[in-house]
């Protein structure tokens, strides 16, 4: 049976992990290294110990921001950024409720936003986001504020083929 | 010059005033821009964080619409440029995906076409010299960081873009328009955009943090504004500072469009957050 880490190693399809010489140049310039539960560098170390439930149950996976400064600066190569979205992907088809619940219900609201339109209408991506998240009133203020300045279109166009899109959805289930 | 032009999602709601200062600015500089037919939106992180064959499908389809038109296609949205640099990487690395992805999108990916920023093309395209010269209201005293966050530039063989940790390109073109432009290090430094929209930053206050961070250090090398090319970063650094620390942020070619003389900066300016007026008129700038 392939482990976590051989898994791991053949969605990133690129560099192996096991090229780490943990020097922690990702973990000092990850922009988010403070807030999450493991630091980058531990991540992979846990990946090469086998820790599959603690990976995909922690915060880390969610909090990356993909700013891709970690792969920009490893000395090997170490495509951690790639390697978040693989362990993001991971913890979805196995199920965890993920730590950042609320991250992955906007980029569900998000995709599923693009689903009916093609594009992005930000007010009703927003009003799928908080019933999802049943997260209601928070940054109200800021909706509004933006609303009044002329920021948020309702009724941009979408895009017309939208047969075109649904496929896409369809054939990458 | 003519080139294919994908505004994304954004460019035509939060990011509004960077889509028609593009615009006019291209058309002061004789870049006619052609809309790629139907277009759909890139994904954006909500793709590559959950589906990776979708996060190459929904730029694809983009692509391969704007190769019809067989031009090189302006991406302004740092973002969008990034999901179509990796896309485009990815179908040119690996012929067994990329056949995937045609099947999925139901076209054929070319390849012939190069996916730019505007920077890029004012820079390298336009030029300093020829930029100078359009130029009729000097930019006096606007004492501006260039700020260019991740997407445009990381990773660099995915981007292919300017220098990695020190880019320059946005730095000259506000040079040529008059403005002092200050330098600094947090350049390329995150500021936690994706998590903006997305209420945790709010939350957490992981967002206000990166962003005051950025709004201190800009202050600290003497800058009285900050300049982006990227809608996400507008977002985040309009919407999510301290009052204490917050400087007016602009699109750099909502500055070109003000230095030019072209009409348009009154209508931008007050769709920002953070009012940028009584700093330009007290500069005799607006
Ligand atoms: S920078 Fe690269 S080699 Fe160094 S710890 Fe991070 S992944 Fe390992
Ligand atoms: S891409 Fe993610 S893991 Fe890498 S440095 Fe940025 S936030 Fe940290």
């Amino acid at each position: 049976m392939e482990t976590f880490l051989e898994e791991v190693n053949r969605r990133i399809d690129g560099v192996p992990i096991q090229r780490c010489y943990h020097c922690r140049k990702c973990t000092a310039g990850c922009p988010l290294t403070s807030e999450m539960d493991y630091n980058i560098n531990k991540i992979i170390k846990m990946i090469q110990l086998g820790m599959r439930d603690e990976v995909l149950n922690s915060s880390t996976i969610w909090l990356c921001v993909s700013c891709e400064t970690c792969i920009t600066r490893c000395p090997n190569q170490v495509d951690i950024a790639r390697m978040m979205d693989v362990l993001r992907q991971m913890a979805i088809e196995s199920g965890v409720t993920p730590k950042e619940k609320n991250i992955l219900k906007f980029h569900e609201a998000f995709l599923s936003n693009i689903k009916i339109g093609g594009r992005i209408n930000e007010p009703l991506m927003m009003v799928q986001y908080k019933l999802k998240s049943g997260d209601l009133f928070s940054d109200m203020a800021m909706g509004m504020s933006m609303l009044m300045r002329g920021k948020l279109a309702p009724f941009s166009p979408r895009t017309k083929d939208m047969k075109s899109v649904r496929r896409m959805f369809e054939k990458t289930k | 010059m003519k080139v294919s032009y994908y505004p994304g999602c954004s460019l035509h709601a939060t990011g509004k005033e960077y889509d028609q200062s593009v615009k006019a600015v291209s058309k002061a500089l004789d870049i006619e821009l052609k809309e790629i037919d139907d277009w759909s939106c890139c994904g954006a992180t909500a793709a590559h964080s959950t589906n990776f064959k979708l996060s190459i499908a929904l730029p694809a389809r983009n692509l391969i619409a704007a190769e019809k038109d067989a031009m090189d296609v302006m991406v302004p949205c740092a973002a969008c440029f990034s999901r179509f640099k990796t896309a485009e990487h990815h179908l040119k690395k690996n012929q067994t995906l990329k056949a995937e992805i045609e099947e999925i999108v139901g076209g054929k990916y070319q390849g012939g076409i190069a996916i730019r920023n505007p920077i890029d093309i004012i820079y390298k395209d336009i030029g300093k010299d020829a930029l100078e010269k359009k130029v009729v209201k000097q930019l006096k005293g606007l004492k501006p960081v260039a700020y260019y966050g991740c997407l445009l530039l990381r990773p660099p063989d995915v981007c292919e873009f300017d220098d990695y940790e020190n880019p320059i390109q946005m730095d000259e073109i506000l040079k040529a328009l008059g403005a002092e432009v200050m330098p600094w290090s947090y350049k390329t430094d995150c500021c936690g955009g994706s998590l903006t929209l997305g209420n945790m930053s709010n939350v957490k206050g992981i967002g206000f943090k990166m962003v005051d961070k950025l709004m201190t250090m800009a202050r600290e090398a003497g800058a009285n504004c900050l300049v982006t090319a990227c809608p996400v970063c507008m977002a985040n650094l309009d919407e999510r500072s301290s009052e204490s620390v917050r400087l007016p942020v602009f699109y750099f070619t909502e500055l070109m469009a003000l230095a030019m003389g072209l009409p348009g900066p009154e209508n931008w300016f007050k769709m920002h957050n953070i009012d940028s007026r009584p700093l330009l008129g007290s500069l005799g700038l607006f």
